[in-house]
């Protein structure tokens, strides 16, 4: 009998990744939601390294970080499949999902909190090269993944869903139709998916979360 | 007709490259690797190669290109499967990737550098204070195994003991010893380095040493 639980933030889009991978293999977990304002002990036991969400445990095996978490799932439950199997593909599938992870989701984070109109400008001009990367990466396809979803798309789910949210609670546009019509596409499939629906938290909660986050000095715990 | 055409577009002191290199020779392949200046003028195949970060190393396979040390070594370790990298179960190789993940984020740059880097009291306090909490993170990790997963080496050790041959800059300007703060880890690194395939490729910290001291004037810090 497989025991599965995870350890996640409604908000998150990180613990998001790991519900959207489970879901998308079929496979039933537990799920105990974190108030990691006040972090608990099952939480700093299970992940006293960073004490972070998501975390999974399967059969009483604990693992953390969301991208570590995906290509376990992977291995384990290998009905469809979130990685290509091709050893030079599947490299590449890792490579776009730590350049989401760290150029384009670090990127975006900074902007967030970056409070320097002109260093902001700066990054805003990065995050738009990230972009047209990102969209030459959809070389036409519908998904990263190509007609399906893949790792790719799961690391991408914050550019997916919450930066419209982000960008209607700060005012900022960083995408737009007109400029990154191609990636606006992207977004368009990526949340009408049928699996990945039921993984996004309610658009208004997000919003009002959003709003009293960014008005704080700090969104870290 | 001869095919694995193996190519790394390499720097000496990148530990990035030397992971590479040797997970190379751990499979025993051969390979050739090509200097890249990279502070004078990178060369056309890594601009082309690697247009998005334009860095070091970059593994080429039969003229197929592919960036990021952790992602090149997986892709050498699933190509050519003896002898094993990467733990066998997928909960060990969990355990790998967490632990890859830790030391690209926290060991080399936020901590280790950030020693060398600092200027002024607070930030190299700072920065020390960090740089001894990893340690002893990872010599937790390590606990009493000979290798970071058991009695093999394998791909987290492969991953950590390039950036150890940087320690010695940071003990200099930081004023520190790592085997005084963590001296099960600073045994690891002495069984590492007794390896063939990791002393053929890993430089004498000294020589990384007069590598930082030179990266200082450039960064304008000494």
């Amino acid at each position: 009998m497989e025991e599965v639980k995870l350890l996640g933030w409604w908000v998150s889009p990180f613990s998001r990744r790991v519900e959207l991978a489970l879901k998308l293999k079929g496979v039933g977990y537990e799920y105990i939601e974190q108030d990691l304002a006040h972090k608990s002990q099952l939480l700093l036991e299970y992940n006293p390294v960073h004490k972070k969400v998501p975390v999974l445990v399967h059969n009483g095996k604990t693992m953390a970080e969301s991208l570590v978490i995906l290509e376990y799932i992977d291995e384990t439950w290998p009905n469809n499949p979130i990685l290509p199997r091709n050893p030079y593909d599947k490299a590449m599938a890792r490579f776009w999902a730590q350049f989401i992870e760290e150029k384009c989701n670090g990127g975006l984070w900074k902007i967030m909190w970056c409070k320097d109109e002109e260093e902001r400008g700066k990054l805003v001009e990065e995050a738009s090269q990230c972009f047209i990367t990102l969209e030459g990466e959809l070389k036409g396809n519908k998904f990263f993944g190509g007609e399906e979803i893949g790792m790719v798309d799961i690391a991408a789910n914050f550019i997916g869903y919450w930066l419209g949210v982000v960008q209607e609670v700060s005012g900022m546009e960083l995408v737009t139709r007109d400029k990154f019509p191609v990636l606006c596409k992207w977004m368009d499939e990526f949340v009408e998916h049928s699996v990945v629906k039921e993984t996004l938290p309610p658009r208004d909660e997000l919003h009002a979360e959003f709003e009293a986050r960014l008005g704080a000095p700090s969104w870290k715990y | 007709m001869s095919e694995n055409e193996l190519v790394i577009l390499d720097c000496w002191a990148s530990p990035f490259c030397m992971r590479v290199k040797i997970a190379l020779a751990e499979k025993g392949l051969d390979y050739e690797a090509r200097p890249e200046d990279l502070f004078g003028g990178k060369s056309d195949l890594l601009l082309t190669s690697n247009p998005i970060y334009k860095k070091v190393p970059v593994f080429l396979h039969d003229g197929k290109p592919l960036c990021e040390s952790s992602v090149i070594v997986s892709y050498i370790d699933e190509t050519w499967p003896a002898p094993a990298l990467l733990p066998s179960t997928p909960y060990e190789r969990s355990q790998a990737r967490f632990w890859v993940d830790y030391i690209d984020k926290k060991v080399l740059f936020d901590s280790s550098a950030a020693i060398w880097k600092a200027s002024g009291d607070d930030a190299m306090e700072g920065a020390k204070k960090e740089f001894v909490e990893v340690l002893k993170v990872l010599e937790g990790a390590l606990g009493e195994k000979e290798y970071f997963a058991g009695d093999a080496f394998g791909y987290v050790d492969i991953l950590a003991i390039p950036i150890t041959c940087w320690f010695l800059a940071s003990e200099r300007f930081g004023n520190l010893k790592v085997e005084a703060e963590s001296p099960k880890l600073s045994a690891w690194i002495k069984r590492c380095m007794e390896k063939e395939t990791v002393a053929k490729v890993v430089p004498d910290p000294e020589k990384i040493y007069e590598f930082v001291i030179n990266l200082r004037k450039m960064f304008g810090i000494a």
